[in-house]
């Protein structure tokens, strides 16, 4: 990735602040930036249990980023805020990735919508979500404990779509596992990075782009 | 709460027995709910005192511990359940014995979204209030909303959303009893985890409620000011 031309100076270092789930996938397509060119910072993936925690934690990135001047973007979903990080991204002219959660990012707008229609009772996990299904689902749920909830959480879902961002044959059979456990059935699609590695293009504009390190055909 | 294993409610009284049952509902324990509640009604407990004194006392503290950050929401839901086993006894004596009802309500999770959790615990506890509850269940078009509300004329819609790409559907709704010209029949209530109160507004609601037990709050509230204006209105 090259970044953005100017007038002879140094581009200003590109500041992503995402949630914690995304931060593997980040750091791979940020690996194929131009070195200092990108920095990552993250904030707590499970705070989409506490979704009121993610505004204030990305105004305090946002302020620190500006302070040592950073251009800043962020790659979140909405993720609970009800609309009110896109509200304050607006005000601040500061752009976010598209979509309302992960799952959009990494299979596209019609993609998504087209396996919401195929099964409205879909339940899916990215390789984040199987890599921490037991501590996130199973203990963080309170699956574990109370086995009876099981019912109360999925007895709407029908099937389990893992969206691999790699092709890695463990973390297959882990979200087949998972499917197994929670009763559903299980389908998978291989979406490489999707609109993350898009989104990020997409900041540094007139760039060559870089190859997606986890392409793999579709299934 | 309790950690003891070998209590027999049946040999303990009224007052302990009560106490068991709010400390049993805070555990989640359903068998010992529908033990507890069918002792108090053996022992000639109206329905109704059972229900508000030994299930929706008990759940209040569940509500309150939870609003706290004391409790979490599987240990709520693990209430809800061992609640919900209790109302299963007492819901048809409840009808039976007309206990008194506070009010009607036709709620449903919208078009698109199957998700559930915060629509059940709303639902439970305001059977538990005293409520009419007709339940619509997941992923209800416009139609369905407008044959219930036709079917029961209730005071009160209640709408559930847990995503933001479903959660415009509420204006759909809205709009269409406009349209209709029977929005002001009815109190119409939002919740769902990304909403709030701006949204509720923006959509033509009268109120968003943050948990189940606003929900109670708000119903019983907006439900006295409607009839209140109804009197004063002759």
């Amino acid at each position: 990735m090259t970044p953005r031309p100017d007038s002879g100076a140094a581009p200003p270092v590109l500041q992503l602040i995402a949630c914690g789930a995304l931060a593997r996938e980040l750091l791979m397509l940020i690996d194929q930036c131009p070195p200092g060119a990108v920095e990552l910072t993250c904030l707590p993936a499970s705070w989409h249990n506490h979704p009121e925690r993610i505004l204030p934690g990305i105004r305090a990135k946002v302020a620190t980023a500006r302070r040592a001047g950073k251009r800043v973007a962020v790659v979140y979903g909405d993720c609970g805020t009800g609309g009110q990080l896109d509200a304050y991204l607006d005000a601040e002219q500061i752009d976010r990735i598209p979509g309302p959660h992960c799952y959009e990012m990494y299979l596209g707008q019609a993609g998504f919508a087209a396996e919401m229609d195929q099964e409205l009772g879909t339940f899916f996990l990215t390789d984040y979500m199987v890599r921490h299904f037991e501590r996130i689902i199973m203990k963080g749920m309170g699956l574990r404990r109370h086995p009876a909830l099981r019912e109360m959480y999925f007895g709407q879902y029908k099937r389990l779509l893992y969206l691999a961002q790699t092709s890695d044959p463990g973390l297959l059979a882990k979200a087949r596992d998972a499917a197994d456990e929670l009763g559903l059935s299980f389908d998978w699609r291989v979406t490489g990075f999707g609109d993350l590695k898009i989104f990020i293009d997409q900041q540094f504009t007139g760039a060559a782009k870089p190859t997606d390190p986890t392409a793999q055909p579709e299934k | 709460m309790s950690d003891e294993d070998d209590i027999i409610l049946a040999e303990l009284d009224d007052d302990e027995l009560v106490q068991q049952m709010h400390d049993d509902l805070y555990d989640g324990l359903q068998d010992e709910i529908v033990e507890g509640v069918s002792i108090l009604l053996d022992r000639g407990w109206t329905p109704y005192d059972v229900l508000t004194k030994a299930l929706v006392e008990g759940m209040t503290i569940v509500g309150n511990d939870f609003r706290d950050g004391i409790l979490f929401v599987p240990e709520v839901l693990m209430a809800a359940n061992a609640m919900k086993a209790g109302m299963g006894i007492l819901r048809p004596l409840l009808a039976e014995t007309g206990a008194p009802r506070v009010g009607s309500m036709v709620i449903g999770t919208v078009k698109g979204d199957i998700h559930d959790i915060g629509k059940n615990l709303v639902s439970m506890m305001l059977e538990g209030a005293g409520f009419d509850v007709i339940d619509l269940g997941i992923n209800n078009p416009v139609e369905t909303y407008l044959a219930a509300l036709e079917e029961h004329k209730p005071d009160i819609l209640g709408m559930s959303a847990l995503l933001t790409t479903t959660m415009p559907y509420m204006k759909v709704v809205v709009d269409a009893l406009i349209e209709k010209g029977i929005r002001d029949d009815y109190i119409i209530l939002v919740g769902g985890a990304p909403l709030n109160e701006a949204f509720a507004e923006s959509v033509g609601a009268d109120a968003y409620c943050r948990d189940a037990a606003v929900a109670v709050e708000t119903a019983k509230e907006m439900i006295k000011a409607k009839r209140d204006r109804d009197a004063a209105a002759g």
